[in-house]
């Protein structure tokens, strides 16, 4: 034989599915969200998503440019980041915390930290928490024109309405027809973008259901509200606890990776979200919950090695 | 208690359709016959021919190099023309007797020349060393020291592995549907060893007419039973098998006689009932030429030594130039840069495949995915390891347990980023053991 073949380790066939193909589901998972906030929000929304989807694309091609390496953005990771950002934005939003939050996400979050798969937390959602320290009142204002009317539509979101002890209506906060940021609002929109990811694997149950069930259980606990169904099913469709619990405490490269460790995090989740909610100041807790969980995922990690195949009750380690 | 199956594993696609319905056909070598004098695990074995001596087909050209090791036979008759370094397939140089075949397969008298009925415990182990049978589903592990284990009476399943789960092979599934007599022999040749055991054939549910074969084959016997295992990947690794089908779990530091349970591959089996029926040594197998490169994907019966170049031509040569060449299959087998290198005991396939899937892939950043952990049969996490691995941290690696690693692949095989875990996982594994010896 003249010519030499190719070798490598093996195996030497590979699973289909690759970085850009999850991504790139993640993004079409996020697309009913995303599109019932146009319909709700108005072009201003749609707008937003743009911008914040361009200025990460946009910062983590010129970032790799400027350390000379070769760009990453052809594995979407950008893209998902910079709808996640502005899932989280209120339409009222001027344009420019849009392109601040997206720079802020990838270059300060991401990028310095090494890129894809070595960010400490959520890019999009330390984007968040920062607009929100810097800019509360911008990032706190939910007032909007509705599609077609004139009128600016200003009141309370369904969380802050509780919080006070207002009325609200569960009904519209499962249809989404409520106040709030841009992807957050509609439950039955996220729940369907949820079920893509779990219908394609990209997603299990485990830390959004863990999360979901302990929020809820501390709500039951400590609310002082006894069985309230009604109070307990308006704080689980209200605020960004869907978006959150399946879309960015999820995310791959800040969760544990371990079964177990999973458990760990998504109770953790929803008792942090829980404390936020029922004794912090704001309303929301979804965010900050979320970004405490990501920094103790390497403590969860180490607590949560798996028990390998075969280990013995008397094979503790050497 | 029986699982059928173990948590883990993947579902590659399995190519098995290629070759799974050509029967069985024997193949004799054109050219010189090489045979590496370590084909197996344990010491290699010692050369007793010399430069241009006579030998006959079935005539030991080595002996055992020690208690864990296996004698070599000349599968042909010829003259030897030289012992040399040649290249095996895991592209290593190892020392090999050469032989030029006089086309007469003039046949060595038998190993033995014992009755059944007259053998001993002792008298069975000492024939089926002798005739160089190995674990030929791969790792080559001399069979007659698996069957000695120190109590022999604590044995509980002697277990065939007929679950085939690398894609593409199908020289077990012929085996199965060809020679389901002997295999049932050799089984029960092996349960004669142990009173206490039940025999166990082993077979993945993608061979439902390998089932029913043997279950035809096995009625009227009250101590051997056909189990159907879920087909998955690597369903057939001993671990796992175990596993599957007696609930008992063993780890890196236990052999599979510590739970009472015995295996061994389809090949294996009925070379074991070839060996103390026929007084015949292992001198050859059968190996299945496949992929979409080859013009006639077919399973052959070839006398170990042969080149793989002659088993391309046999089926027909090449539709189309390939990419890669593997020694085995797609999951576990070696990548050859070159076929001018002999069957030995544990070649199972000749896999020929257009295109080089692994090149085609750019090693993307690990995402964190988890999948790794999801389907690592050894319940570790793949990518935490390789990282270690590639860190050259020891430490890290041992206390993520990475010793506890059956080099199975799955991990490479799902993620998604590419990443070449299980290379690295191996490394730092054969780094470990090394030092390990040494100190």
């Amino acid at each position: 034989m003249s010519e030499l073949m190719k070798v490598s380790s093996t195996p030497h066939v590979r699973a289909k599915d690759s970085t850009a193909r999850i991504m790139l589901t993640v993004v079409i998972a996020l697309l009913p969200a995303a599109g019932f906030g146009v319909w709700h929000f108005g072009w201003k929304a749609f707008m937003l998503i743009l911008i914040t989807v361009a200025t990460c694309v946009l910062s983590e091609w010129l970032f790799c440019l400027a350390v000379k390496k070769k760009s990453t953005i052809g594995d979407f990771s950008a893209v998902v980041t910079g709808m996640l950002l502005a899932m989280n934005l209120p339409v009222s939003a001027p344009w420019w915390i849009a392109v601040i939050g997206g720079i802020f996400a990838i270059f300060v979050v991401k990028m310095l930290f090494g890129g894809l798969g070595q960010n400490f937390m959520n890019p999009a959602l330390g984007a968040r928490c920062f607009l929100l320290i810097s800019f509360s009142k911008i990032m706190t204002d939910f007032s909007y024109v509705a599609p077609g009317g004139t009128d600016v539509i200003s009141g309370a979101t369904p969380l802050a309405c509780l919080k006070n002890g207002d009325p609200v209506v569960v009904r519209d906060m499962i249809l989404g027809t409520v106040q709030g940021t841009i992807g957050e609002i509609s439950m039955i929109a996220i729940v369907i973008g949820g079920c893509i990811l779990i219908m394609t694997g990209i997603i299990d149950m485990v830390v959004t259901g863990t999360y979901i069930f302990s929020f809820a259980v501390f709500v039951l606990l400590f609310a002082g509200r006894g069985l309230d169904w009604y109070y307990l099913s308006a704080h689980i469709a209200g605020g960004g606890l869907m978006l959150g619990a399946f879309f960015m405490a999820t995310d791959y490269v800040t969760r544990p990776i371990t079964r177990k460790g999973q458990i760990i995090y998504g109770i953790l989740l929803g008792v942090l979200t829980g404390i936020f909610r029922l004794f912090g100041p704001s309303a929301e807790g979804v965010s900050y919950a979320i970004i405490i969980g990501n920094l103790l995922v390497p403590l969860i990690e180490k607590i949560s090695v798996p028990a390998y195949f075969g280990k013995k009750k008397a094979d503790t380690k050497k | 208690m029986a699982k059928r199956t173990f948590q883990g594993g993947v579902h590659p696609y399995d190519g098995k359709a290629l070759s799974k319905d050509k029967p069985i056909k024997d193949i004799l070598p054109k050219g010189e016959l090489v045979y590496p004098l370590s084909q197996h695990i344990g010491a290699p074995a010692k050369p007793i021919v010399e430069k241009g001596q006579r030998v006959l087909a079935g005539e030991k050209i080595a002996e055992a190099g020690g208690f864990v090791s296996s004698p070599v036979y000349a599968s042909v008759s010829g003259t030897v023309k030289c012992i040399e370094p040649r290249r095996t397939v895991t592209g290593d140089s190892i020392n090999c007797i050469v032989i030029e075949n006089d086309m007469q397969y003039e046949a060595a008298p038998p190993i033995h020349s014992m009755d059944y009925k007259d053998m001993k415990r002792e008298d069975i182990i000492r024939i089926i060393g002798e005739a160089g049978i190995v674990g030929m589903g791969g790792a080559g592990f001399p069979t007659q020291v698996k069957l000695s284990p120190k109590e022999p009476d604590k044995i509980d399943y002697v277990i065939v592995n007929c679950a085939e789960c690398e894609p593409y092979l199908t020289s077990d599934y012929r085996k199965m549907l060809e020679e389901p007599d002997k295999l049932v022999r050799g089984l029960q040749i092996m349960l004669s060893l142990f009173p206490g055991a039940q025999g166990i054939l082993a077979v993945e549910d993608n061979k439902p007419d390998c089932i029913e074969t043997l279950r035809k084959q096995t009625e009227n016997m009250d101590h051997i039973f056909v189990r159907s295992m879920m087909t998955k990947y690597p369903q057939g690794s001993e671990r796992q098998l175990i596993y599957a089908v007696t609930g008992r779990k063993i780890n890196s530091k236990m052999l599979p006689a510590d739970q009472g349970c015995v295996v061994n591959n389809v090949d294996t089996v009925i070379a074991i009932c070839n060996a103390i029926d026929e007084g015949q040594p292992l001198m050859h197998r059968i190996v299945t030429v496949t992929g979409d490169a080859v013009k006639k994907p077919q399973n052959f019966r070839v006398k170990t030594g042969t080149l793989y170049s002659e088993l391309i031509e046999e089926a027909g040569g090449f539709v189309e130039q390939p990419e890669k060449i593997i020694s085995g299959g797609p999951m576990m087998g070696f990548a050859i840069f070159d076929t001018d290198v002999p069957v030995t005991k544990t070649s199972s396939a000749l896999l020929c495949m257009t295109k080089d899937e692994v090149s085609k892939w750019e090693v993307g950043p690990c995402i964190n995915c988890g999948r790794c952990v999801e389907v690592c049969p050894s319940r570790l996490i793949p990518t935490r390891l390789a990282e270690h691995a590639d860190h050259f941290n020891t430490e890290g690696f041992l206390e993520l347990n990475g010793m506890e690693c059956v080099e199975c692949g799955s991990c490479t095989y799902i993620c998604p980023a590419k990443r070449q875990l299980a290379q690295s996982i191996k490394t730092m594994r054969k780094t470990v053991l090394a030092s390990r010896k040494k100190g």
